[in-house]
Parts: structure tokens; C-alpha cells; sequence
């Protein structure tokens, strides 16, 4: 690591004389920190249309077959009355947007970008120009989703999970070339992942700052390191079965279709063997993002840093091996469902000893109630509401009945809402000082923060009920249900609430772009943490650090500790007796 | 107490379905209770107030095995009490004499009796207290049967066969909904499913089986 470090001082002396151009500089960059902002208004621009699709859905939900508000102009020939297909189409892409193009380009993308190399004391990725190609890669991924809003026939609308043979014949949804670019899109989107995955993984292993062992590195970086992982092994599994899927479509093969001798299952193992490791690529970060702001504002060690990084450890393995509960009644083996009940109640244990450990945190803290650390808090109850719920559909007599109901709807959106978004906005909160170096608005975040979590729990927790009085996913009426007729009132509470939800957003897009020009300009260390990232300047210069990279002497998490005076007790300060280096 | 959640179940196997969803939603509520007071309770206690500092611990051993082995142990025994009621509903069809098929299309449920080449769209007639043999295809897409008061669903899948079961204490008349995405004409795929006494079920076939479905 000395060798990396005296090769980048060489470095260093080049930049300075070599002023890079505008293109290089802001277009096609290769500082992972340009990237990593690419990524993020990638994601929060794709935000912006995905809870948009969001709340057309849900203004078909509770008050169907009425114009929408708006959508008078694109719909001209209905006056804005969204057709059965159409509504297919907003909640198939509501969902592949936020989960491909909103969390995935936030998480993973920006900030793991962002914060692995600051974060272990890199001057930049391991690849930057494989870094710079997965951006535009996704961004590519990006214009090709988009485009099938505008094909004959309208965009895929066979659900975010695309179950074959509904996905694999146009006949049986009208949807032609939407579909295929939706196969396209995301099968572009996987070599972007694998681009980037590669990325953080060789960079982890390879280019930690001196001192920086494995178990010194802060807890975002071990999710983030896993993630990668995870992303490695899992997308190529989508992406041989969303090309497997296009090829059904266009090229008359028959891996899913039943007619020429496929299976539909298939269709649903690729997808599954991919889509649950997937829900722990969304999130993990998070849940790394949660313990990173957790002791910083707590102004003490993360309570059972060991535990924490190695329950995340047990999730990847166990990620694998839980894949097939989302397939208990799909015809399925039911012996196989007996073996898949069993690994999901097990992959409750890691996440709930993340949960004590987080309470632990806060236990004889000194909590600073900033707006980052109100997102972490919030991610921390939510994703115990979305954990909790998960253990109805681990049971699988229980599953029977709500599968495919509100109530599993209610469980993602608790998990990757309440969990990962609640992440995003907190990590957003928190870096964005060294990120674009200044500070963001406190009122204005609270104003944000405040309504986001009261409206996200009025939109989602009655889900759970209409879920459990039956109400299916995906229909476009429920007042076609005699059943579900009486609770037709909670669907008008859910989407009044998800209005006033999204009119929550504005402050944030507020405060994001009037901090971005006009900010308090940020200091060096604004929270006083400890981590490498801090001893950049804000924000940090291509290549991150000057002449000398940091040199790692503890954990990241001494807030507190009786070898200083101050609360903190950064990662490179020098230890002041031989004994101190040899604590942690 | 939770009756008005979950809609009024008439299926035999429904009763063990509703036990352990309520025995899941007392154990989560419970531990909902415990982590949100624990939680609000540290975060009123330990609000940053001056001249106080944050305790300095990296964590405890006996309590993180403590919280391992409590919640894997809840954890283990709701399995064993779900393996039950799973196999009887999924792996092990009672014996019976009473046969329905069931070839779920865009955007109907097409039912036929054995012995009657009739084709009933989006009905199925029945009789009460006798297990029922569903034979379940589909002929283009994933299809779900689901009878929400039977507690029942099950996907269709072209190409297959599957063979389900159920048994219903009351009649009635109830709702049939498919409750997988089949198309632009998903919303709307529903049947209605009648529960006869048998006095009224034999009627029911005389007139309609062609007095060959007559059981």
C-alpha cells in the first residue's frame, strides 16, 4: 500500500500542471466523485418519474376510472381516464424505475462511489475509466427505458417481475417493442452493475490506506463491499434471463413459453435467484448508511461493530438460499417450500441482531437530532415494521393467503422505502457538505423529513390492512370486488396521503438545489466525525488528498473515548501512548 | 379481535391458516411494542443535553448471543408450527370422489365436471363439507386462483396440471378472483363460487350435468 501511495504522489504533481477540460471534467470524468454525482442526479431525476407513475396508480386505486389530474394532455383520446393496459404499464414502470433507476443509481452508485474511496483512503477507484464506462452504461440503460414510453403499443406492462409467458408473447399483453426494450434496458443495466461491482471490490481489497484493515473500515464500506459482491454473482443471472426473454420474443425460442416446450417456472427461478439477493443489494447500503450516522450523532462506538459486519456477512450467504418464497404457491414443489421456510425464518436472525445492535447504539447516547441522523432513525423503526412483516409471508400457510395481496405491497414498500429511500435521504443529508461542499438547510430539512415519515406511514401501514381484507396487487378496480368494496375507504385515505406525500418532496428539491448554489460554504469536518472522508477538504480535489495519503491508526467509530478530550477521536489521529494503538 | 381484518373464512384448512396468522401478528406486535418503546424511551433519555458524555462501550458479548439465540429460537418453533398446516393443505390431497377441472384463460375461469362435456364460465357449483379436487391448468398465461374466504390460492401454469384441494363448512356464494397479472383484463377476472347443501347441489347437477354429474 506505500507503493500505491508514492505512485499517487507522482500522480498528484501531474494533475496540477494538467488542467482537465470541461468534457473531462463534468461529462466524461473518471474522479469517482464526479461519478458518483452523475449517479445521484441520475437517480433523483428518475425519482421524480417514478413517484410521479406512483401517484397515477394510486389515483386509479382510489378513484378509478376517473381522469386523472394532468394527464388529460398525454391521454387525449380518454380525457385522462387511464385504460386497464395503461395502468399496467404505470405500476410495472413505477417499479422497475425506483428499484433499477432510482435506489440502485443512489445506493450503490453514488454512494458507493462516493464514500469507498474517501472512505478506505484511495485516490480513486481501482478502474476509473471502467468507473466512467458503467455511469454512461447506465445511462445508456437509461434513455432505452425511457424510449419505450414512446413505442407503439406502450411500455412492458407485465409487472416489474415480467412473469413469462404473460412477458414472453406480445399477443397476450398488446405490448411489443416496449417489452423488448425493456429486456434491453435492463440487460445494458447489468453490464453496468458488473462494471461497477468489479470496481468496488477490487478497490476494497486493494487500495485501503495504510492502517486500514478490514475490520477498521467503517460499516457503509463493509455494506457497500457486499454489495458489490452480491451485485457480481446476482445480475448476470437477470441479465442471461431477461436475454433469454427477448430471444422468446423475437427470435421464436422457447425457454418460457409452454407451447414450445418451456417453462414458465423458469422464468420465475432466474428471476427470483437474481431478485432476492436484489431486495439485500437495495438494502444494504442503507442499513451500512444507518450505522455509519447512528454513532456519529450518538457520539459513541457503534454498539457490536463485529456483530454488525458479520450479520451482514451471514444475509449475502443467506440471500441466496430464501429465493424461492416468493414462489410458494406458484406451482412450485411444495417439499421445496418446506426447505425455503426454514432458510427465510433464518435470515430474520441477522437483520433482527442489527436491530439490537442499533438500539444498542442509542442506549447512554447523546443523540444530536441533525437531519441526517432523524433518516437514520427513521430507517432504523421502518425497516423494523418491514422486517416484521416479512415473517407472515416466511410462514407459508400465512403466505398462501397474502401473496399477491396489499400486504405484501405494504412489506416492500416498508423495506425499500422506509428502508432504503429513508437511507438515501439520510446519506444525502449527511455527505452532501463533502460532497459538493456546502451545507444543506436545516429548516428546509425538516420540513422535508417531517412529513415524508408521517405521510409514508399513513400511505403504507394501511396497506397492511387492505392487504389482509384481501385486496389483490395489480388490479385496476377494486370496486370490481364485492369483497373489497367496504374498504374502499382506505384506498382514498392511502392516496390522499401519498399526495400530500409527494407534495412533501418539494423542500427537499428545494433545499437540494438552493444548497447546491447558495449553501453555507461547508467546513473541513462539519459533524465531527471520524472517518477518513473528513480529512478531505470539502469538497475533496481530484484525487482526493495531497501530496500524503491519510495513515489509519483505529476503528471508525472512537466517539467518546477516554483517550481524548473532544467527544472524537478521528481515524488518523496518531495514538498518544503505544497502548492506545493497540486498543482497537 | 382481528375478525375484521381478515374476511369471514368457511374453509376447513382456513382455520389453521388464521391461527398462525394471528399467533405471527401477536409475537411481531409484541416485538413492535418492545423495540419502539425502547426505542423512544432511549431516545427521550438520552437526548444530547450539556455536560453529559455518551457511554464508551464497543458492545456485549452475553447480549449479542442473547439476541442470536432468543429471536432464532421464535423463529424455529413458528416453523415447525407452519410445516403442519403447510403439508396438509399443499402436499396431501384427503381422499375424495368429487373432481372439478379448472382451465383458467384470459380473462375467465372455465370449470368442467368429469362425466359432462359442459363448460360453466367464471361458476363453480360445489357441495358443503366435502373436500373438493381442483385440477388446475391454464391455457396462456399464469393465472391465481384465489377464494379468499377458503383461505385458498394457488397459480395456474400453462402446461402443467395442478391438484388442489379444499373444503368449505358453509354455504354460501363467494368470490373468485384470479389474483395474478394475466393482461390488460386481470382487474375483472373473477368467478363466483357456490356452496350448495346437498340436497340443493344434487338439483343443481340434475339440471344443469346433463344427469350425469349426479355424485
Amino acid at each position: 500500500m506505500s507503493v500505491t501511495s508514492a505512485s499517487a504522489h507522482a500522480h498528484v504533481e501531474h494533475a496540477g500542471h494538467h488542467e482537465l477540460g470541461f468534457i473531462r471534467t463534468y461529462v466524461f470524468s473518471t474522479d469517482h466523485k464526479m461519478i458518483a454525482r452523475q449517479f445521484l442526479f441520475l437517480g433523483l431525476l428518475m425519482m421524480i418519474l417514478g413517484g410521479l407513475l406512483a401517484l397515477v396508480v394510486r389515483w386509479e386505486l382510489a378513484w378509478p376510472e376517473t381522469p386523472v389530474p394532468g394527464l388529460g394532455r398525454i391521454l387525449t383520446e380518454t380525457g385522462g381516464i387511464l385504460e386497464p393496459s395503461q395502468y399496467n404499464m404505470a405500476f410495472t414502470m413505477h417499479a422497475t424505475i425506483m428499484i433499477f433507476f432510482v435506489i440502485m443509481p443512489i445506493l450503490a452508485g453514488a454512494f458507493g462511489n462516493f464514500c469507498i474511496p474517501l472512505m478506505i483512503g484511495a485516490r480513486d477507484m481501482a478502474f476509473p475509466f471502467l468507473n466512467m464506462l458503467s455511469f454512461w452504461v447506465a445511462a445508456l440503460a437509461g434513455v432505452l427505458m425511457l424510449a419505450g414510453f414512446f413505442v407503439p403499443g406502450g411500455h412492458a406492462a407485465a409487472g416489474w417481475t415480467s412473469y413469462a409467458p404473460l412477458s414472453a408473447v406480445p399477443e397476450y399483453t398488446g405490448v411489443n417493442w416496449g417489452q423488448n426494450l425493456w429486456c434491453i434496458s435492463l440487460f445494458v443495466l447489468g453490464i453496468s452493475s458488473m462494471m461497477g461491482a468489479i470496481n468496488y471490490i477490487t478497490t476494497i481489497i486493494n487500495m485501503r490506506a495504510p492502517g486500514m484493515k478490514l475490520f477498521r473500515m467503517p460499516l457503509v464500506v463493509w455494506s457497500l463491499f457486499i454489495t458489490a459482491i452480491l451485485l457480481l454473482l446476482a445480475l448476470p443471472v437477470l441479465t442471461s434471463g431477461v436475454a433469454m426473454l427477448l430471444f422468446d420474443r423475437t427470435l421464436g425460442t422457447s425457454w418460457f413459453k409452454p407451447s414450445g416446450g418451456g417453462e414458465p417456472l423458469l422464468w420465475q427461478h432466474l428471476f427470483w435467484y437474481f431478485g432476492h439477493p436484489e431486495v439485500y443489494i437495495l438494502i444494504l447500503p442503507a442499513m451500512g448508511i444507518a450505522s455509519e450516522i447512528l454513532p456519529v450523532f450518538c457520539r459513541k462506538p457503534i454498539f457490536g461493530y463485529h456483530a454488525m459486519a458479520f450479520s451482514m456477512i451471514a444475509i449475502a450467504f443467506l440471500s441466496w438460499v430464501v429465493y424461492g418464497h416468493h414462489m410458494f404457491v406458484s406451482g412450485m414443489n411444495p417439499a421445496l417450500g418446506m426447505a425455503f421456510t426454514v432458510t427465510t425464518m433464518i435470515i430474520a436472525v441477522p437483520s433482527a441482531i442489527k436491530t439490537f445492535n442499533w438500539l444498542g447504539t442509542l442506549w447512554g447516547a447523546r443523540i444530536q437530532f441533525t437531519v441526517p441522523m432523524l433518516n437514520a432513525l427513521a430507517f432504523v423503526s421502518m425497516f423494523v415494521i418491514g422486517g416484521l412483516s416479512g415473517i407472515f409471508m416466511a410462514s407459508t400457510p400465512v403466505d398462501i393467503y397474502i401473496q399477491d395481496t396489499y400486504f405484501i405491497v405494504a412489506h416492500i414498500h416498508y423495506v425499500v422505502f422506509g428502508g432504503s429511500i429513508f437511507g438515501a435521504f439520510a446519506a444525502i443529508y449527511y455527505w452532501f457538505p463533502k460532497m459538493f461542499g456546502r451545507m444543506t438547510n436545516t429548516v428546509l430539512g425538516h420540513l422535508h423529513f417531517w412529513p415524508t415519515f408521517v405521510f409514508f406511514n399513513l400511505t403504507f401501514f394501511p396497506m397492511h390492512i387492505i392487504g389482509v381484507g384481501g385486496q389483490m396487487r395489480r388490479i385496476y378496480n377494486p370496486m370490481q370486488y364485492e369483497f373489497l368494496q367496504h374498504q374502499q375507504h382506505w384506498n382514498v385515505f392511502i392516496t390522499v396521503s401519498a399526495l400530500l406525500l409527494g407534495l412533501g418532496q418539494i423542500p427537499f428539491v428545494i433545499n437540494f438545489f438552493w444548497s447546491l448554489f447558495a449553501g453555507k460554504k461547508a467546513p473541513l469536518n462539519p459533524w465531527n466525525a471520524n472517518t477518513l472522508e473528513w480529512t478531505a477538504s470539502s469538497p475533496p480535489p481530484h484525487l482526493n488528498w495531497g501530496p500524503t495519503l491519510p495513515t489509519v491508526y483505529r476503528g471508525p467509530y472512537e466517539y467518546s473515548s477516554p483517550e481524548s478530550r473532544d467527544d472524537w477521536l478521528p481515524q488518523t489521529a496518531p495514538p498518544v501512548t503505544a497502548a492506545g494503538a493497540r486498543r482497537h | 379481535m382481528l375478525d375484521w381484518w381478515l374476511p369471514e373464512n368457511v374453509s376447513t384448512y382456513g382455520q389453521e391458516i388464521d391461527w398462525l396468522f394471528h399467533l405471527i401478528y401477536y409475537i411481531t406486535g409484541a416485538t413492535f411494542v418492545l423495540v419502539f418503546v425502547t426505542m423512544l424511551a432511549f431516545i427521550v433519555m438520552y437526548r444530547d443535553r450539556p455536560g453529559r458524555r455518551a457511554r464508551y462501550t464497543h458492545g456485549n458479548t452475553p447480549l449479542e448471543i442473547a439476541w442470536t439465540i432468543v429471536p432464532a429460537l421464535i423463529l424455529v418453533i413458528l416453523t415447525f408450527l407452519s410445516v403442519p398446516a403447510w403439508s396438509k393443505i399443499k402436499m396431501h390431497v384427503p381422499p375424495t370422489d368429487f373432481d372439478v377441472n379448472v382451465t383458467a384463460k384470459q380473462f375467465n375461469w372455465q370449470v368442467g365436471y368429469p362425466g359432462s362435456d359442459k363448460v360453466f364460465l367464471d361458476e363453480m357449483h360445489v357441495p358443503v363439507n366435502k373436500v373438493v379436487r381442483v385440477h388446475l391448468r391454464s391455457q396462456d398465461v399464469i393465472h391465481s386462483f384465489f377464494v379468499p374466504q377458503f383461505r385458498m390460492k394457488q397459480d395456474a401454469v400453462p402446461g402443467r396440471e395442478i391438484v388442489q384441494w379444499f373444503e368449505v363448512m358453509k354455504p354460501g356464494k363467494y368470490e373468485w378472483p384470479c389474483a395474478e397479472l394475466c393482461g390488460f383484463g386481470h382487474s375483472g377476472m373473477r368467478g363466483w363460487i357456490y356452496v350448495h347443501t346437498p340436497e340443493e347441489y344434487a338439483q343443481w347437477a340434475a339440471e344443469n350435468l346433463e344427469g350425469k354429474g349426479k355424485k
